[in-house]
């Protein structure tokens, strides 16, 4: 690195527009963590006195573990079965010369972008036709839906950072399409499904309005919270519970993007060429 | 069909990748453990002829046979064939050791049998320490031999080998060459071999098919090809070559007689190319069939005087290009620089040519 190249020389302007952009970004969400460590039950200034109260409180709740358990049920299942297809659908558009891939990709993208109220609708609308009675089993399906765009965008830089001819080298050397997906093209894309199954987890843990629409009796995590909001005193054991959801959810999905780093980027056998 | 004597035989081969013709009915037998090279420039077709004999590439008509069997609708890892890739494809996330043995799985080996294989090709490659290093670790030229130490221990029936040299540089591709060779050699396998580099095709091949758009334009030994090629694009594509217009004068047994624009009358070999009285054909001579002369030589067959017109010092021969009245082109001689100091030529001044009857080519003209 040269400091003093034109390129890479510091600019003072764009310096305070980065710390600007990051004290919007992220001041909002740091009150959560900063009023859950406030001895009161009034979220407002000034600050009292420093408290780990609101977080033992959230211990004794049965509701809050049972809400909890159901998320990482559904998080798991969901995670799981999204990245599983993920990883077929990315390998389709990444290897296969598909007719109109990119309408194709744009369509699995689509989730993406559908508002989330129309989508829980649809899908209320659809499984109600069908007479199947809401539960933590439809949240996964709509949670898989909205996971899936995340686990496909996830992987296919993997896919695509890799070298096919890998894959033909394993079929020369005697092995069937199956057996070299295992031994070549799945360990070659695993830190993309590790990642993608983390990032995958965390958006199903969080997910709310999918969660609303779809969840019968048992709530899920972001369920019960919206339904503690209506008691004031539950409040900051609520805030207590979102700032670890916060720190939980962000150590996952810096963890995938650390696992799946260098993606795209070529695989390791650019990145290592000599 | 004649495939019975031949090891490999291509029929009529022809693909199309949507309108685009990449070959067009090539025919072609190899023998049992020849060395035989697909040369020409890219985008001739030779790396998809041998993507088709891999398996994957299908032949959109011909079929093509190995050791008798027709390979048509046979996948990649049920032929017994095997290839090193351009690029080598190794598995990045196995070692050396792993790599090599990738396609040993299927033949249910005991662990220490399939060691002792390993060891024996780490060895025949001249890496035996490096069995567990992670394949990214090494170099080009070692990465290249893990290439073909993973192909040949599955022992396959043919070797097949897609410009296995081309990303080495050139001191490094040179003594790979020579490996190439005595490994063929030792392991007694049918070798075929893509390059678009002449120089090394010659080196390497027993014989060569030469590809242009698709075709094979002629398939022959390294002396023939160079010595007798069949048209003017195989002579101009194997080394130099001077060519010049000229009418057929008279055809005898084994000569024949041929009025050359320039050149005067000669007496060429009637060789391969029927001719006929009065046909216009194309004359060629090798650069270095030539020899350059002050003084007008005698007891020569043929001879004719010309002007220096350039030339250029390459150490141990040089190159000379020689104006001829009645010729468009200056004709280029090359010469041994045996005796001559080279360096400095005296421009413009008169020199002769000579050269044998049998230096002349004699091509139908395109």
């Amino acid at each position: 690195m040269k400091p003093d190249s034109y390129i890479e020389r510091t600019n003072r302007p764009l310096q305070f527009y980065a710390v600007l952009f990051l004290i919007v970004l992220y001041v909002p969400v740091l009150f959560l963590p900063l009023f859950s460590f406030n001895d009161s039950i009034y979220v407002k200034f000034p600050l009292k006195s420093f408290t780990f109260q609101w977080y033992l409180e959230l211990l004794d709740r049965a509701p809050v573990w049972a809400s909890l358990m159901n998320s990482i049920k559904v998080a798991v299942t969901t995670s799981i079965i999204a990245t599983g297809f993920g990883i077929f659908a990315a390998k389709a558009i990444t290897r296969y010369r598909l007719p109109g891939r990119g309408p194709v990709v744009g369509f699995i993208m689509l989730p993406l972008v559908v508002p989330g109220i129309i989508l829980g609708v649809a899908l209320l609308v659809l499984i109600s036709q069908l007479g199947i009675r809401l539960s933590l089993y439809t949240v996964t399906v709509g949670h898989i839906i909205v996971c899936l765009p995340f686990a496909i965008a996830t992987m296919i830089p993997r896919f695509e950072g890799f070298d096919k001819s890998v894959e033909e080298a394993s079929a020369d050397l005697g092995e069937n399409a199956w057996w070299t997906f295992w031994r070549v093209t799945f360990p070659m894309v695993f830190p993309g499904v590790l990642a993608s199954l983390l990032l995958t987890f965390t958006v199903s843990f969080d997910e709310f309005i999918m969660a609303f629409f779809l969840s019968g009796s048992d709530a899920t995590l972001p369920i019960y919270i919206w339904g503690q909001l209506r008691f004031p005193q539950a409040f900051p054991s609520i805030l207590a519970l979102a700032s670890i959801i916060l720190v939980v959810s962000f150590i996952l999905v810096f963890l995938g993007q650390w696992i799946n780093r260098g993606a795209g980027a070529g695989s390791l056998e650019s990145t290592k060429n000599t | 069909m004649t495939q019975e004597n031949a090891f490999i035989s291509i029929r009529n081969v022809n693909k199309f990748f949507g309108k685009f013709q990449a070959i067009n009915d090539v025919s072609m037998d190899i023998d049992h453990g020849e060395f035989f090279s697909l040369l020409g420039s890219s985008g001739c077709g030779k790396t998809t002829l041998l993507r088709m004999l891999a398996g994957f590439e299908s032949v959109s008509s011909g079929e093509i046979y190995i050791d008798g069997q027709p390979m048509s609708g046979v996948p990649p890892h049920h032929r017994p064939v095997n290839m090193v890739f351009q690029n080598y494809a190794i598995f990045p996330h196995l070692n050396v050791r792993d790599n090599i043995a990738y396609g040993l799985r299927r033949q249910k080996l005991s662990r220490a049998k399939r060691r002792e294989m390993v060891d024996e090709m780490l060895e025949l490659i001249k890496l035996p320490e490096y069995g567990d290093r992670k394949a990214t670790q090494l170099s080009g030229g070692q990465r290249q031999r893990i290439a073909l130490a993973r192909a040949l221990i599955l022992k396959p029936k043919v070797l097949l080998l897609d410009e296995p040299l081309g990303a080495l540089d050139k001191q490094l591709r040179e003594q790979m060459q020579l490996e190439l060779r005595a490994l063929q050699r030792t392991v007694g396998i049918t070798f075929v071999f893509v390059t678009h580099d002449q120089e090394e095709a010659l080196t390497l091949s027993d014989r060569i098919a030469v590809m242009s758009d698709g075709r094979d334009l002629q398939v022959d030994t390294p002396t023939r090809l160079y010595e007798s090629p069949v048209n003017r694009e195989v002579a101009s594509f194997i080394g130099t070559m001077n060519f010049f217009d000229g009418t057929v004068k008279s055809v005898g047994s084994d000569t024949a007689v041929i009025n050359v624009d320039g050149l005067g009358e000669i007496t060429a070999p009637a060789c391969t190319v029927s001719l006929l009285a009065g046909d216009r054909i194309n004359v060629a001579i090798r650069p270095e069939k030539f020899l350059l002369t002050d003084q007008k030589p005698e007891g020569v067959q043929n001879c004719v005087k010309g002007h220096l017109d350039n030339a250029a010092y390459l150490g141990e021969r040089s190159h000379y290009y020689v104006s001829v009245e009645g010729i468009s082109q200056p004709v280029a001689v090359s010469a041994q620089n045996q005796s001559r100091a080279g360096g400095t030529e005296d421009r413009k001044r008169p020199v002769w040519l000579s050269w044998d009857n049998a230096a002349i080519v004699v091509l139908k003209d395109a």
